[in-house]
């Protein structure tokens, strides 16, 4: 299928909801969520649990399809509803649509889960290794033979292969784990499964990386520390970072701006600064503020 | 026990573990359990046999388009089946390895080429099939495939596979078409056992629809099981084993299928992941250590490893 690419989009924006609902049956997980993170930047999705941030990350990788709406990435469109809802945006006809989620991922997004989803039987490098794939194209025949001098067709293999090795002991070092590189990935402690799988996502060289509650499961110093690693890897990959995360200290620290679900329905968008604030926040989170009389 | 007796358990072996190797692509490394694998060798048993006999082709052209003719079936029915998930293509895969036992036991052809006619007439077969299969040839084809197979599961497309069996959305949010590597473990499973149909035929030298039951296909399974999935090592011993095990156990007479039941339960109890657990024999730490004692001084030279890295230190930061 042909990319339905916007030309007079704001190249500065990677990625883009467009009034993005999903409905399961009656029950409207994500309803009408516009946002817009520009690059380089660290876009907090923050929310009461069931608000619906893992299933705005599921639409974007492709995992479900949208009921209504349209997201883009980098100008180009990756899934539509059924409904364009008539905005600013230049009115096209398309039909509703999805990519399929290896080709979304492969065009730059990468993601962790919540609940942490490894290659559990293998060891630490391989899960790295595996996920580095796109950069070899030999094929299947290529794989056979392994010479390392000789004409380009017959040393492919063993060339790229050790491109990808060198990548993959980069990263484990850059994320701290390279001496668990030979242990199985179930074994490993929980805080460095969670590294695990941001070095799988780094390892298809993404443009923007979701991540989906880094920070679970992680004692206080360990929080900061992430919080420090991901500014870091931000930098030194060049990213723009999606993260939800429940962690208010963390949240508040690391990212650029803040947007904030409620049963499905956006409450706010700002700074950080301006969502501490933000008195309709404070009620979702922390219930109305009642009075010496017990009156709300 | 005379050679010939021997051969015979030796060609044999070596054929089944020719399909066990395929099956163990589809089902110890992608994950996807398939009882229908002896319907892909009947495929290629009867178009290799169709080659030979009716259009005089020579045995190793036959079993190439044998292999190639499973191939394109398997991709057909991949393309169909390869959505579904875990039980369902399990069943699907049941359903057509029995269907196409049953066309052959109830298909009567008679086909006359250049003058010959070739005579296929269903549940009664096809004899007198030229004895083409000796062990060396046999031995030459699957030790090709078994390098062939260790060599493309070490690089990216085996890894695919594997990352497809262990968490198949992992897998994709990692930018891998689980598809196309869904794809790439059926077709060459059909392919070997295709290949492996055609050893099978010019081994006997009859053919009847019967020699493809079910129960074949769930063999060729446990024998995958057995080894240990996700591992080569594991499928040639579990073929090994097992081809041998009924044939040693002959004197007990009707009793060997209890033994030979009771002695994969046995394995299973006390090795649940397989004989190899999935690691290969260059894993093993007595292999590594031979490959040292070969290699003696090369090992003075590797720098020492890392100092003051363990596992467990980093844990508390």
């Amino acid at each position: 299928m042909k990319d339905i690419t916007f030309k007079h989009h704001d190249p500065d924006v990677v990625l883009s909801l467009w009034h993005a609902t999903k409905r399961f049956g009656g029950l409207t997980a994500v309803g009408d969520v516009s946002f817009r993170v520009r690059k380089g930047e660290i876009y907090a999705l923050i929310g009461p649990n069931g608000a619906g941030k893992t299933t705005i990350f599921n639409l974007i990788t492709g995992v479900y399809s949208l009921t209504e709406g349209r997201i883009l990435f980098n100008g180009t469109v990756i899934a539509q509803g059924e409904n364009i809802i008539k905005d600013d945006m230049r009115e096209t006809e398309v039909k509703p649509f999805k990519k399929k989620p290896y080709d979304i991922m492969s065009r730059g997004i990468a993601r962790t889960f919540q609940n942490i989803r490894l290659f559990k039987s293998e060891t630490v490098y391989n899960n790295v290794l595996t996920a580095c794939h796109a950069e070899a194209d030999y094929n299947i025949f290529q794989s056979l033979w392994r010479f390392k001098k000789g004409p380009k067709w017959l040393t492919k293999y063993a060339r790229q292969e050790e491109a990808l090795r060198q990548k993959t002991e980069e990263l484990l070092k850059i994320m701290g784990i390279w001496q668990y590189r030979d242990m199985v990935a179930v074994n490993l402690p929980y805080g460095q499964q969670r590294k695990l799988e941001i070095a799988r996502a780094l390892a298809t060289d993404p443009q923007l990386l979701l991540l989906d509650e880094p920070a679970a499961g992680m004692n206080p110093e360990e929080t900061m520390a992430l919080m420090q690693l991901i500014r870091e890897i931000r930098d030194r990959f060049d990213l723009t970072v999606l993260i939800i995360e429940h962690h208010m200290d963390l949240v508040m620290n690391v990212s650029d701006r803040i947007f904030v679900l409620n049963f499905g329905k956006p409450l706010a968008e700002g700074t950080p600064a301006e969502i501490q604030s933000n008195p309709d926040v404070i009620e979702a989170y922390l219930g109305k503020e009642e009075d010496a009389d017990g009156n709300a | 026990m005379s050679w010939y007796y021997i051969e015979g358990i030796l060609i044999q072996s070596c054929y089944t573990l020719l399909i066990v190797l395929g099956l163990s692509i589809l089902t110890g490394y992608t994950g996807m359990f398939s009882f229908g694998h002896a319907g892909f060798v009947c495929i290629g048993a009867y178009v290799s046999v169709l080659c030979t006999m009716g259009f005089g082709l020579p045995y190793w052209l036959a079993l190439l388009i044998a292999g190639l003719t499973a191939m394109v079936f398997g991709a057909g029915l991949g393309k169909i089946t390869l959505g579904l998930k875990g039980d369902y293509f399990c069943i699907a895969t049941l359903g057509v390895g029995e269907a196409i036992r049953l066309i052959f036991n109830n298909l009567n052809l008679n086909l006359n080429i250049g003058g010959k006619s070739f005579i296929l007439d269903g549940a009664k077969g096809i004899a007198s099939i030229p004895l083409h299969t000796t062990f060396p040839i046999a031995l030459v084809i699957v030790v090709f495939f078994l390098t062939a197979t260790a060599l493309l599961m070490k690089s990216k497309h085996g890894r695919n596979m594997l990352a497809v069996r262990e968490d198949e959305l992992a897998a994709q949010m990692c930018g891998i078409n689980t598809f196309r590597s869904k794809m790439l473990a059926m077709c060459m499973s059909a392919l070997y056992a295709g290949i492996a149909g055609g050893m099978l035929a010019h081994y006997f030298g009859y053919l009847q629809p019967k020699m493809f039951l079910m129960t074949k296909s769930t063999e060729y399974t446990i024998m995958v099981i057995f080894g240990g999935m996700g591992s080569i090592t594991g499928s040639v011993l579990g073929t090994v084993l097992l081809c041998a095990l009924p044939e040693l156990l002959r004197a007990v007479g009707d009793w060997r299928l209890v033994f030979y039941g009771l002695a994969v339960i046995v394995i299973m109890i006390v090795r649940p992941k397989g004989l190899m657990g999935g690691k290969e024999i260059t894993d093993l730490k007595w292999f590594k250590a031979i490959v040292r004692l070969f290699k003696g001084k090369k090992k003075e030279q590797q720098p020492p490893p890392d100092e003051g890295e363990k596992p467990g230190e980093e844990a508390q930061a």
